[in-house]
């Protein structure tokens, strides 16, 4: 009751948080800019306390279902913007950011809400770790394709000398290209930390620590597109245009690998597979 | 209490009376010692830069008297015949004086709409009015409003957001390439005056180093030594072009001096770094090509023209909106200023009453004979409260009288009717 009240009331503050912002894409107005900031702190914070309600009900961090798994990254999302805020001045993110979070939100809380006690299978600190590490980081990345979304319009504009609402509205390439890769660096740092969380649990749970799951296999190859990509940059000095494709890419396989594997092939990581181990 | 403001322009004085009148650089005390103090409350500030001269003055009394006498001033100021200064001069009073005072700190009445100067000017002669204590509640109020109206103007509109010269266009261009200036070094290939004005943009912008190349090395030495930067011959252009990130280029070659080649190969040995060309010369000293290419940028004096002109387009659009922030500040100042004048005559008007209970009390305490503390205080409550509860309507009438014109007009009927300013009428008390 409780959960459902505090989880309403996020995806109205994230709701509000999208409204503030798009009346400063219109107006770039500073006092809409400061009010989005604060409502989607506020909605970030209401969502933060469900999910520990939600952890201390299940007995795990609650994201066993693809709703839960759907809420839970709007989640990482907009906490990853939060963070990345304090350094960077990026209100267009934020008007990306609150409304992706409040339909990803939305989404989890119209598939219907099955109060479940995680099985014994799904317990355990790894399975925890494996988790959040992974959103975490699926956020980062998601902030670095965005960022090298901005990049490609933005670069656009600059080449093609149009100097209008765009131009003035976006950040400059600089910052978008050093966001690129501050996101990027974290958020493979992270995938690789919930590979390696994941691979530990599956060997404590179910006693291997790689199956080749096609979860696994795709996770696998998005992680090597990521580390192709980091490897380019730090050597060859890749920036700019190229690592803003790349990093478009790398997202879209990773999407691929988050909602399209577990839906076009089996393997226990699909959620109809968790569902097995939820007690109900 | 009036609000004037009396002054003239750009657009309605000539550059040489300006400069006559100009007393931004006289010394404070002289100034404000030569103005007309009007009767015991009046307060002023006088705003003077090399586009404008105004006095704001706020004084109860002749709005007639005050305009000759700050006129006068001003001829006086700039040694001219009051008569001859009349045409130049405008006048705003009330409202208008408002309105104009938020338009100039705002800088919608600048020659440059939206420059960002004149709030810092506005800012400087109110501090100098406030050091010879020439301002007061109306004109502090005044005044602050103002600033608050400005930082308003600016962060909901655009209209100091647009570079409106070929200089700070391209500073504004590589702020949006680099993010920041810092670190960045800036290589100006040739001469010239648009040139060298976008080079000294860059560099008070935080731009570090420059790098001055030139045909003759000699004209490169003179420039290098001006900007405090380093000179090279021409010839060492592709070596200089790997640590350079703005190239202003601005020679007279017939052919171009930077060719698609020469930049491709040192985007390796850059490490893709961003490259920003800004290239001033007619003809042109960068092939267009060159802007095609990964991470480089190149911008000819006609894209840096086109890019003016849209700002100074877009900063005409931004002034509607801040032309109604204007508006809308200038009512909330007005109503304030109503309110300024409602206060004193409930004020009064409670003293009075106040005045008139005390004096009856103590007459009736001495008929009555000896009474105890708490028939004396019984007398004393029955006696406030009956004063309170007569006067609770009246008040709240005036203080909520709704538009201004109908407030004075309130305000100065209540006044008469309970005879607040002590004008010798009948009065009964004393006759009978």
């Amino acid at each position: 009751m409780i959960d459902a009240l505090v989880r309403g009331l996020a995806l109205a503050l994230y709701i509000l948080a999208a409204g503030a912002f798009l009346v400063f894409l219109f107006r770039e107005s500073e006092p809409a800019r400061r009010g989005g900031s604060i409502l989607l702190l506020a909605g970030f914070a209401a969502q933060t306390l469900s999910l520990i309600l939600g952890t201390i009900t299940a007995g795990q961090v609650p994201v066993m279902s693809l709703a839960q798994a759907l809420g839970f990254s709007g989640w990482a999302l907009a906490g990853v913007y939060l963070a990345v805020s304090l350094r960077y001045r990026l209100p267009v993110l934020g008007a990306c950011v609150s409304p992706l979070a409040a339909v990803l939100l939305l989404c989890s809380a119209l598939s219907p809400a099955k109060p479940a006690q995680a099985g014994p299978i799904l317990q355990g600190l790894w399975l925890s770790a494996h988790l959040v590490t992974a959103f975490v980081g699926y956020g980062f990345l998601a902030l670095s394709f965005l960022a090298g979304v901005f990049y490609l319009v933005q670069e656009r504009e600059i080449k093609a000398k149009r100097t209008g609402g765009v131009y003035r509205r976006l950040p400059s390439l600089g910052t978008l290209d050093a966001l690129n890769q501050t996101s990027l660096t974290l958020g493979f740092a992270l995938i690789t930390a919930g590979i390696v969380t994941g691979a530990i649990y599956a060997q404590v749970a179910l006693g291997a620590f790689w199956r080749w799951d096609p979860k696994e296999v795709w996770a696998f190859i998005t992680w090597l597109i990521y580390a192709g990509l980091i490897h380019q940059r730090l050597t060859v000095g890749w920036r700019g245009r190229r690592a803003a494709i790349l990093s478009l890419v790398g997202f879209a396989v990773l999407c691929f690998t988050f909602l399209g594997v577990s839906h076009l092939s089996g393997g226990y990581h699909s959620f109809t597979a968790l569902e097995r181990f939820v007690v109900k | 209490m009036n609000i004037l403001l009396i002054g003239l322009n750009h657009q309605t004085a000539p550059v040489e009376l300006r400069e006559r009148l100009a007393l931004d650089r006289c010394d404070a005390a002289e100034v404000y010692g030569g103005l007309p103090r009007p009767a015991d409350e009046g307060e002023a500030v006088v705003l003077s830069t090399c586009n404008r001269v105004e006095v704001l003055v706020a004084a109860p009394g002749d709005p007639d008297e005050e305009v000759a006498a700050v006129s006068a001033f001003l001829a006086k100021q700039g040694g001219t015949e009051a008569r001859d200064l009349a045409p130049h001069l405008y006048v705003h009073q009330g409202p208008e004086a408002v309105r104009h005072l938020f338009r100039v700190a705002s800088s919608l009445d600048s020659m440059v709409l939206g420059e960002p100067q004149i709030l810092g000017q506005v800012k400087e002669a109110y501090r100098r009015a406030v050091s010879q204590r020439a301002t007061g509640v109306v004109t502090n109020k005044l005044l602050h409003k103002s600033f608050s109206v400005a930082k308003r103007v600016r962060s909901e509109t655009g209209i100091g957001s647009h570079a409106v010269s070929v200089g700070y266009a391209a500073v504004e261009l590589a702020r949006k390439i680099f993010d920041r200036l810092e670190g960045l070094e800036v290589l100006l290939i040739g001469a010239g005056e648009m040139a060298e004005l976008a080079a000294e943009h860059l560099l008070r912008h935080h731009a570090s180093r420059i790098v001055v190349a030139n045909r003759t090395l000699a004209r490169a030495m003179d420039l290098a030594r001006r900007f405090d930067g380093r000179a090279a011959h021409l010839d060492e252009l592709p070596a200089l072009l790997v640590s350079a990130d703005v190239v202003i280029s601005s020679t007279g070659a017939e052919q171009v001096v930077v060719t698609p080649a020469m930049v491709k190969a040192v985007l390796k040995p850059r490490r893709h770094r961003p490259l920003f060309f800004v290239d001033i010369a007619v003809p042109r000293d960068v092939d267009p090509q060159v802007n095609s290419l990964d991470n480089v940028y190149v911008y000819d004096i006609d894209d840096l023209e086109g890019v003016v002109s849209a700002n100074q387009a877009a900063r005409a659009d931004e002034s509607i909106r801040a032309e109604r922030i204007v508006e809308e500040e200038t009512l909330k100042f007005m109503d304030w200023l109503g309110t300024l004048a409602v206060a004193p005559t409930i004020i009064d008007l409670t003293n009075k009453a106040e005045e008139i209970r005390a004096a009856e009390l103590k007459r009736s305490l001495a008929r009555l004979g000896p009474l105890s503390e708490e028939q004396i205080e019984a007398l004393d409550i029955l006696t406030r409260s009956l004063m309170q509860k007569m006067l609770h309507d009246p008040i709240l009438f005036i203080k909520h009288a709704g538009h201004r014109d109908r407030k004075d007009r309130y305000v100065e009927l209540a006044r008469k009717l309970f005879n607040l300013d002590r004008e010798d009428v009948p009065d009964p008390n004393r006759n009978r």
